[in-house]
């Protein structure tokens, strides 16, 4: 089922076109890799699922954005799709709080006061992300405190917290070491059966281990969108198997 | 607007909060300006600009004479020191020097004295231990020692902002480290000294407590440096407590605000140009 | 003159004035010492004299009684009370000002509305005190009751005075927050609003406290203003609509006419004031550190 379709879609910075006619959907609790070489666009085209380039200045777009066939840049309550399509960012981002705060943030910005519920919902997040053994002692402890794989997973928590529908990730592990990575990309896998997840990533083992249809961008075009396996194996574009067997990127 | 009606019941509260709060901080501002411009701008007739004080017309132009030269004469004194100071603490001491870390401190220490703690000590040091009595010389050297962190601070904002490609061009060309300061770096880090000095001037216009018992209050012009002088703000202050001159008070203060007003609009067009060539350079 | 005779002359005056500068540079260092010096030394002998714990803590402030005394504690506490007062009235709405200016002011009336700032920052203190006089005395007369020169009144002109020192400190800390706190808060779905003051200002913390601070050296600092809206009684605070004397009034009111024990009293209360500053000035510098 189409969790997300995109139509048509065209992205300016002022004068410059960063995406040009994209056309795809992103399948529901399947996991989508953007991979392509910097600057061609990947992680703009994420930034426009959950409409964080409104941030940008001068950013401006034409075509469509559906999730479950309704455009996100119609007339919709920005925050309410911001809730239902989350995001993970490069860099980990805790905010200078507690790891409990830090989770517990989202739902509370939601209306939740309950703390029973946020109890709830704290540790239901952590379990997801893989941290729950690690911290649950130690909630109110700063999460600026933590090492940088944690502080990835603590915000994977914090972003699962308010229940969304799809998950955005941004290049999720390039800022971490290879231990780290190997366990967000275990919590990954795991979050598939729940959820659509779109990973963008310059790692193309990783997007092997991780996703099951792979996009590969270049220059703003959608080149070649496939089952991973057959993108990998079998690419139909001379140009995704330059860059997938090095020659580029 | 579409996006207010769904904001929630908290966000809306945040959001006219907030800017309630910047009507009310700017909305007084523009009051006590206009306020005062209306009051006060009806009584500034030329006898008010005699040039003989008496106290009939309470004549404004002595004190703005003296305002004048109390001006000069403090920034002749502290600017030299000050500008010398920021590049001893740019151009030469190595950062980590112990010297360094003193200055600054005391910098810092000089800034936060109230000005009646410095008018205190202009009693006691200018006017009394060394016998100046209460004279213009006095209080331009209290108000110097007053606004030497604030040239301080600006010269050494500007010199560190000058990029070091520049020193090193100067250097690499054979030039010393004199002709690379004077001829490179300040001409550069004029515009940030130059704020700072303009600040100075706005202080220095306003400034009443540190003067009141160093410069006096005598209201005529002072015939030599060591005389007795009001400056605007003290005349200001003499005519608003002895409740006789309120409308000429009112006008005083219109002139000392035009005073304020122009001199940060002159710092702002020069902060402005700092940055344009900044850009551009 | 030759090569060498060029390069010694240029050296000479390199060094020569590389000690000019850093002579000039040790004059802040003087300067501290010279105010230090004579204030204290021309403060400690008459609080000696007075008694330590009578000077400070004495509640009756009469130079004129025969014998005199010289209890400044009313003054203490009056410098304290219009200070809070200032505070509490100024800081709400300087840190909501600074907010609105940081995060929510369109660009274009932000060029017009920070230069706004500055110009109240540097608004003369008697401008400040004559607008209070003529207009705030009165309205506190009518909405409070009183003769209108109060704790209130006094609060209330301080209170706008520090604004200019705690908007701008407040927005520059704010500003400076990373903006991955920002972006992060709004991932998740929460509004403009709530991520402005639940993930940014917060992070602003250190900064808004330091801002404070300052605003706090300010108002305890200020003379000109404070002694025309106050009352200046020098007698134990007697309630909020009622007047009072602070430290500083209490010196430019009556270092004219003072001599001998009088004046000493005088520079005492210079010294606790002196004394008071390099404390708030101490903590400020304290919560810089933190900052960076």
């Amino acid at each position: 089922m189409d969790k997300i379709k995109i139509e048509n879609l065209n992205l300016y910075y002022n004068d410059f076109q960063a995406l040009k006619n994209i056309n795809m959907s992103i399948q529901q609790n399947k996991i989508t890799a953007f991979i392509g070489p910097s600057g061609c666009g990947k992680s703009t085209l994420l930034k426009t699922l959950n409409r964080m380039n409104d941030l940008v200045e001068g950013c401006r777009i034409t075509g469509k954005v559906l999730l479950d066939n309704e455009d996100i840049y119609g007339n919709i309550d920005v925050n309410m799709l911001r809730k239902r399509v989350g995001m993970v960012f490069q860099k980990p981002n805790p905010f200078p709080m507690s790891i409990y705060d830090n989770v517990a943030y989202g739902p509370r910005s939601h209306g939740i006061r309950s703390k029973r519920k946020l109890d709830e919902i704290v540790e239901r997040s952590l379990r997801l992300g893989a941290i729950w053994d690690e911290v649950k002692d130690n909630l109110n402890k700063n999460a600026l405190q933590l090492s940088g794989g944690q502080q990835q997973r603590i915000c994977i928590a914090r972003a699962l917290a308010v229940n969304p529908e799809v998950l955005l990730m941004d290049e999720p592990t390039s800022a971490l070491d290879p231990i780290s990575t190997l366990k967000i990309e275990e919590v990954i896998q795991t979050l598939k059966k729940d959820y659509t997840i779109v990973i963008v990533t310059h790692n193309m083992q990783q997007a092997t281990r991780v996703s099951d249809k792979t996009a590969f961008f270049l220059l703003g075009e959608l080149i070649e969108y496939e089952d991973t396996e057959i993108l990998f194996s079998t690419p139909k574009d001379q140009r995704t198997e330059d860059y997938i067997t090095g020659r580029f990127g | 607007m579409n996006r207010l009606s769904r904001l929630s019941r908290l966000s809306r509260l945040i959001r006219y909060t907030i800017k309630f709060s910047a009507i009310i901080t700017f909305g007084v501002l523009f009051f006590i300006i206009v306020y005062i411009l209306v009051r006060g701008i009806p009584y500034l007739k030329p006898s008010l600009f005699a040039l003989e004080y008496t106290t009939e017309n309470v004549s404004l132009l002595p004190a703005i004479i003296t305002t004048i030269i109390m001006t000069v004469l403090a920034l002749l004194i502290s600017a030299p020191i000050g500008i010398f100071t920021g590049f001893y603490l740019v151009e030469y001491a190595r950062s980590g020097n112990k010297l360094v870390e003193i200055i600054r401190i005391t910098t810092e220490t000089l800034s936060g004295i109230p000005s009646i703690v410095y008018g205190l000590f202009g009693l006691l040091f200018f006017v009394t231990a060394l016998g100046w009595s209460f004279s213009i010389i006095a209080g331009a050297f209290t108000l110097a020692i007053m606004i030497l962190p604030l040239i301080i601070r600006s010269t050494e904002e500007a010199l560190l902002a000058v990029p070091n490609l520049l020193r090193e061009a100067s250097y690499g060309l054979g030039a010393g480290k004199l002709r690379t300061i004077f001829r490179i770096v300040l001409p550069s880090a004029m515009p940030g000294i130059l704020a700072g000095i303009i600040l100075s001037i706005g202080r220095i216009v306003g400034e009443t407590a540190a003067l009141i018992y160093t410069a006096g209050t005598v209201a005529k012009i002072p015939e030599n440096l060591f005389a007795s002088g009001r400056t605007l703000a003290i005349h200001m202050y003499v005519l608003s407590s002895e409740g006789l001159y309120t409308n000429q008070a009112y006008a005083t203060a219109v002139v000392l605000l035009i005073v304020v007003i122009g001199i940060n609009a002159l710092s702002t067009t020069i902060s402005k140009k700092l940055t344009k060539g900044n850009i551009d350079g | 003159m030759n090569k060498v005779g060029i390069n010694m002359k240029s050296k000479f005056l390199e060094k020569l004035m590389e000690i000019v500068f850093f002579i000039s540079a040790c004059v802040s260092i003087i300067s501290v010492i010279l105010i230090c010096f004579f204030i204290f030394v021309n403060g400690f002998p008459a609080i000696a004299e007075i008694g330590v714990f009578k000077f400070l803590l004495g509640k009756d402030w009469s130079p004129s009684n025969v014998p005199p005394s010289f209890g400044i504690f009313p003054m203490i506490l009056g410098s304290l009370y219009v200070t809070a007062g200032a505070i509490i009235i100024g800081v709400p709405i300087g840190v909501l000002t600074a907010i609105y200016l940081a995060k929510f002011c369109p660009k274009k009336l932000y060029n017009f509305l920070k230069p706004a700032v500055n110009l109240m920052a540097g608004i003369p203190s008697i401008v400040y005190g004559f607008f209070g006089l003529v207009v705030l005395v009165p309205l506190s007369k009518n909405i409070f009751g009183g003769n209108g020169y109060s704790i209130i009144t006094a609060s209330f002109l301080l209170g706008i005075m520090i604004l200019p020192t705690i908007i701008s400190l407040s927005e520059a800390a704010i500003r400076a927050v990373p903006r991955s706190y920002y972006e992060g808060s709004v991932a998740l779905g929460a509004t403009h609003e709530y991520s402005t003051i639940f993930a940014v200002v917060p992070a602003a913390k250190s900064g808004i406290i330091a801002s404070i601070i300052l605003g706090i050296g300010r108002a305890i600092g200020e003379t000109m203003a404070v002694v025309m809206v106050a009352g200046n009684q020098a007698r134990m605070p007697a309630g909020l609509t009622k007047g009072i004397r602070t430290l500083t009034a209490n010196i430019v009111i009556e270092m004219g006419y003072a001599a001998e024990l009088h004046r000493g009293a005088l520079i005492g209360t210079g010294v606790v004031l002196f004394v008071f500053i390099l404390l708030i000035n101490g903590i400020f510098s304290v919560v810089k550190r933190r900052m960076a």
